[in-house]
């Protein structure tokens, strides 16, 4: 090629390959963590169930992210209550701010920072704890066992995080509120009851419920590309520490990337929630 | 009958072929060791007896079922009757040794817990770590880990015993009780297919004998076919190590 184009095109060219091969790469990934969690899919509704490890899962997801989910919580409530103070002081509206941090927290704030924690706390720890399992030979000694490796590492975490993900939204959106009114009653002196019923005055069942329920979403995304990326670790310890920080970053962008898609699809299924 | 049968087998990973046209047969209750130096597709093979990877063309049978073929629980199904000690025993390590041990009992019996407990520590006494029934594997050396990987292997009574490199990283002191616990599961009646690149060692288990080159089987039979092989690398692998 370099002798029949001219010297100068080179440079451009290779810069198209390589933006080309690499986008060539991103969709072979993405196609491969599909079609390893549409295999999960298939696999979950196949016997056996794995029920002791799905809730062995479950609860390790759930109970051990619970203290950072709450604590977040709590932190991002006063955080919010303190912001929308501030703003709403301006109109002379205060007296809606715990409507106001309510429905933040429930409809978004609260779902996608449980997501991202949980991606941080619980993403890392699949893709590093498969990871290691892969080098070290212990998916092959499943296997070995005749044991299905996938089923038994991947689909009953997948389904365990998919429980633990809107159990810890909840969580996540009751600390908000209860931080927030720590907030308002510093400066307010507001009672716990008044707080509660101006806060749930304009949350509707169907905010709760599908803001709720679309956290399972982001747990199935979670866990398959942290399962995925351990199940694919190459290269020793040094790609467990890699499996571990992609876990963190992809499942972080697609909970972001879907959170999108999700809320508008909401509000197309759902018109009442967007008023 | 045979245990393992292996049907012009070859397997290339990329450009590289790592079994090239590999036949071979090991009949029931013997010990079978495949020899050769590191990466000329001694431990790929024995990946091919569990079915972990599978051959790009040729057949392997296992007590005359052709794995090749098998999928899901039917493989499942010819796994349960053999036990695999991995070079580095692969323990899991979020369990203690006992549940290693136990782990299999509780897949594929339906035992009674208590019986299952009372099952694995007896495979631990019998590989000399009953004590450390509760210890985890990170607090295992590695004879022991080795030691806690073969009672694992052994939880069903296997009827074939696949061992990978069973003295690799092992003091020689340390090498020889795994070589003597081999010999006892073998007298046992269990086959074994042990892959290693340590003579001594293989002279201490072996019956017959296989010296993969490149993927290639250069020479088989007994350890004095092996001796008396007029093949230079045969000769030379034989002669290592002090083997001769």
């Amino acid at each position: 090629m370099s002798e029949t184009l001219p010297r100068d095109v080179i440079p451009q060219l290779s810069v198209v390959d390589r933006v080309g091969s690499r986008a060539l790469g991103v969709c072979e990934l993405a196609g491969a963590i599909a079609t390893f969690g549409a295999k999960a899919v298939v696999e979950a509704a196949r016997p056996p169930y794995e029920m002791r490890e799905v809730l062995r899962h479950a609860y390790e997801f759930g109970y051990r992210s619970a203290p950072l989910i709450i604590t977040a919580g709590v932190a991002v409530g006063v955080v919010l209550s303190m912001h929308t103070r501030a703003s709403l002081e301006r109109f002379g509206a205060e007296a809606m701010i715990p409507a106001a941090l309510a429905i933040a927290l429930i409809r978004e704030t609260g779902p996608l920072i449980a997501g991202l924690l949980v991606a941080g706390r619980v993403g890392a720890g699949i893709g590093a704890e498969i990871g290691a399992m892969n080098v070290t030979e212990q998916i092959d000694a499943l296997e070995a066992t005749a044991v299905d490796a996938f089923k038994y590492l991947a689909v009953t975490r997948i389904i365990a995080l998919m429980i633990a993900m809107p159990l810890l939204t909840i969580m996540m959106d009751f600390a908000g509120i209860l931080g927030g009114y720590v907030a308002e009653t510093a400066v307010s002196g507001m009672s716990w009851q008044l707080y509660l019923e101006r806060a749930f005055n304009y949350v509707s069942y169907a905010d709760i419920i599908l803001a709720t329920l679309r956290t399972i979403v982001f747990g199935y995304l979670i866990a398959v590309v942290s399962c995925y990326l351990g199940f694919t670790t190459r290269r020793g310890t040094e790609g467990v520490g890699e499996a571990s920080t992609r876990s963190v970053v992809m499942a972080s962008v697609l909970i972001i990337l879907s959170d999108v898609i999700l809320v508008k699809l909401i509000f197309f299924f759902y018109p009442v929630v967007s008023a | 009958m045979n245990a393992v049968r292996f049907e012009h087998v070859s397997k290339a990973f990329g450009t590289r072929k790592v079994l090239d046209d590999m036949s071979f047969e090991i009949p029931k209750g013997q010990a079978f060791c495949l020899l050769g130096r590191s990466g000329t597709g001694k431990s790929v093979a024995l990946r091919h007896i569990i079915g972990l990877t599978k051959a790009d063309s040729g057949r392997v049978f296992v007590e005359e079922r052709d794995i090749t073929t098998l999928r899901g629980p039917q493989l499942g199904d010819v796994r349960k009757h053999m036990g695999v000690l991995f070079q580095n025993a692969a323990l899991f390590d979020s369990m203690s040794v006992g549940d290693n041990v136990s782990f299999p009992m509780h897949r594929h019996t339906a035992w009674r817990a208590a019986d299952i407990r009372d099952r694995a520590r007896a495979k631990l006494a019998a590989v000399g770590l009953e004590e450390e029934f509760d210890t985890m594997p990170g607090d295992l050396s590695g004879g022991m880990k080795k030691r806690a990987g073969l009672a694992r292997a052994m939880a069903l009574d296997p009827s074939i015993l696949l061992v990978d490199e069973p003295s690799a990283g092992l003091d020689p002191m340390t090498a020889r009780e795994i070589d003597e616990l081999l010999v006892k599961t073998k007298q046992g009646g269990t086959t074994l297919i042990v892959v290693t690149h340590n003579i001594p060692s293989a002279r201490a288990i072996g019956d017959r004998f296989a010296v993969l080159d490149q993927g290639r089987m250069l020479a088989s039979g007994t350890i004095e076919a092996l001796d008396a092989s007029e093949e230079p690398l045969v000769q030379a692998f034989m002669h290592a190590q002090g083997g001769g």
